[in-house]
């Protein structure tokens, strides 16, 4: 394996490891304006931009919240979304691309032919964005932009996986050992899910890894442009948003730069592991 | 042209058709995804019984939503051709996407307005793009695993891993705040394209440099350059007129399929600098729940990126005759 998937996969464990104890690690409440009482004056006084300290690791933001803990508790929105969509979205593919690949026939036409075209047809961040925007009444709960944001990608992620699904069952059904269960008697599903599945599956694995990067994306995208978690709820997407109004870029730059990084850090660690599986799983693409 | 060709064409032809009328009915179908009254939602809770049923019967939201319905008290019910869906089809025949639930204006002439900003901005990133990508990614090809090579790699990386909200505000920080070089947002100046455009082709120009770096090395081990070289050609033209030229059929496919890819990017970039484009119109119809624009929107952005794959699919063919003549 290459070093880059290793660097990938320490980094995505530390970011799993954040946001599954997201409240045991984060310093403050990640909601809360933090207080302190002016010297001068001996008033109460909000901490607004305070630079990164030992108190605030990533100082705070423009209502005085902690932003080392927002990102923390964030990093919580990104991995609930990404595991769910991938997992989601991962299962309905591989059953409608391993059925096209298996019947083919009209089944395969209008599946390969015409469903996936349709949805192909339409700029993934678009649907998203429509289906979001449509499903949200006036006023949603968290709990139900998290449902939403998660059908939303769902709806545009999983046409990926059936179509790397369908070419690889394609393939393996001509195989001998496939052949041989047939002639032997095992029936359509025994072939599917004991002969052709297993064999067929690896390719899925590293488009699992790169769609992970592609929902923590998406799901910042949506945030940032206002469909994520109703505020105050901190995820990445709107931090970013936040910080960067003209007032908060010149008096306190790290607003951006930390969720930014985590950010950037989150996506191109799965997108290092895809990668390396890629290359470990089929030794012809390894870098010449 | 033969009749297998033809037949070929008339396939992709029926093809597109199909998926245009499936992307209309399903932006058509989305507002039954509204919970709740969408006349309830734009007049708020104040408006009187006799204001909604106004608002209802001008904008066509008490006709049913499709030609038959399932459920309720009478189980399947025909309504007839005085449905949403079919109104909404006739009024696309006409090119009218109804009116704004908002402003009350034709939601085309709106789009209209802005789609031109739009298109510029697409296009500019586009342009941008290549002018980073060509240049960076043959010299990477050509100079593989060496120091510049590597930079390459390292600036593709990052354009890949930083979506455009990071490098949008990171830009306004550097050009528009410390060195007052730009506007902040806006479109005043024609200068003022340049930092929208940077942002919105950033992701594009690292996918391309990568493409083209892959590209030119697979090239340079074929038999023809060899040949090329034989025969006593530069390595200028070898390069630029050889190799570039089988190098470069791949990346056309890759910039129509990105097209897509910046006119959702466009939504996001459009935001960060207030630029007005669709973009920004469709968040104004979202924010202000006006789905009659929304759907709108998202009609006209997804039958242009589908077009425009089409486009890339006949220019590819054209481009390789291995593929025309398969």
């Amino acid at each position: 394996m290459n070093r880059l998937f290793y660097i990938g996969t320490f980094i995505a464990i530390v970011f799993i490891f954040t946001a599954i104890f997201a409240s045991k690690i984060a310093t403050h409440d990640p909601i809360q304006s933090i207080e302190y009482t002016d010297p001068a004056t001996n008033t109460q006084k909000t901490l607004r931009y305070a630079p990164p300290s030992r108190e605030n690791w990533f100082g705070t933001d423009d209502l005085g919240r902690d932003v080392f803990s927002r990102l923390v508790h964030g990093a919580q929105v990104s991995l609930t979304v990404g595991i769910s969509v991938v997992t989601i979205s991962a299962i309905i593919g591989i059953i409608i691309g391993a059925l096209a690949g298996f019947y083919g026939g009209w089944i395969d036409q209008f599946l390969s032919g015409y469903v996936f075209n349709v949805f192909l047809a339409f700029p993934g961040l678009l649907l998203a964005i429509a289906i979001v925007a449509f499903l949200s009444g006036t006023q949603p709960t968290p709990e139900e932009r998290l449902r939403h944001l998660i059908i939303a990608l769902c709806v545009t992620g999983w046409v990926g996986y059936a179509r790397v699904m369908r070419g690889q069952v394609l393939k393996v059904r001509e195989y001998d050992f496939v052949q041989a269960a047939r002639a032997l008697g095992a029936s359509n599903m025994r072939q599917l899910f004991v002969h052709i599945m297993p064999n067929a599956i690896q390719p899925l694995i590293v488009q699992a890894s790169l769609a992970m990067a592609g929902a923590v994306l998406s799901e910042a995208s949506l945030s940032f442009l206002g469909l994520g978690l109703p505020p105050p709820n901190p995820t990445w997407g709107t931090m970013i948003d936040q910080a960067r109004g003209i007032d908060t870029l010149t008096n306190a730059t790290h607003n951006l730069l930390f969720p930014g990084i985590a950010l950037a850090l989150t996506v191109l660690a799965f997108n290092f592991i895809g990668d390396g599986l890629r290359e470990y799983l089929d030794p012809k693409q390894r870098k010449r | 042209m033969n009749k297998r060709k033809f037949l070929g064409y008339l396939k992709r032809l029926g093809l597109l058709v199909l998926v245009v009328w499936t992307v209309v009915s399903l932006v058509t179908l989305m507002i039954e995804l509204v919970p709740g009254d969408p006349a309830l939602a734009i007049l708020g809770d104040q408006a009187t019984p006799e204001q909604i049923a106004n608002f209802r019967a001008k904008h066509e939201l008490d006709s049913p939503a499709f030609f038959f319905s399932v459920g309720g008290e009478n189980g399947f019910k025909w309504n007839g051709t005085n449905n949403r869906y079919f109104n909404y089809f006739k009024g696309l025949l006409t090119l009218d996407l109804g009116n704004s639930f908002r402003t009350d204006r034709p939601v085309l002439d709106m789009i209209m307005e802005r789609y031109p900003a739009t298109i510029k901005l697409a296009i500019a990133a586009l342009i941008i793009a290549v002018f980073i990508a060509v240049p960076l990614g043959v010299v990477a090809g050509t100079n593989k695993n060496s120091l510049i090579d590597n930079a390459a790699s390292f600036f593709a990386l990052l354009g890949i891993c930083l979506p455009g909200f990071v490098i949008g505000p990171l830009l306004v920080y550097i050009f528009a705040v410390k060195l007052p070089w730009f506007s902040p947002t806006g479109n005043l100046y024609p200068e003022d394209i340049l930092l929208p455009a940077i942002t919105l082709g950033a992701a594009l120009s690292a996918i391309l440099t990568r493409m083209i770096r892959s590209s030119v090395i697979e090239e340079l081990g074929e038999d023809y350059v060899r040949t090329a070289r034989a025969k006593g050609l530069s390595e200028r033209v070898v390069i630029y007129k050889h190799v570039l030229k089988n190098g470069l059929i791949p990346v056309v496919t890759i910039l129509g399929l990105q097209l897509g890819v910046l006119l959702a990017g466009a939504i996001i970039t459009e935001k960060i600098f207030n630029w007005q484009g669709l973009g920004s119109l469709l968040l104004d119809g979202i924010n202000t729940r006006d789905h009659r624009l929304v759907q709108g929107c998202v009609l006209v952005i997804s039958v242009t990126y589908i077009l425009a794959n089409s486009l890339t699919d006949m220019v590819y063919r054209r481009l390789d005759p291995r593929i025309r003549l398969s």
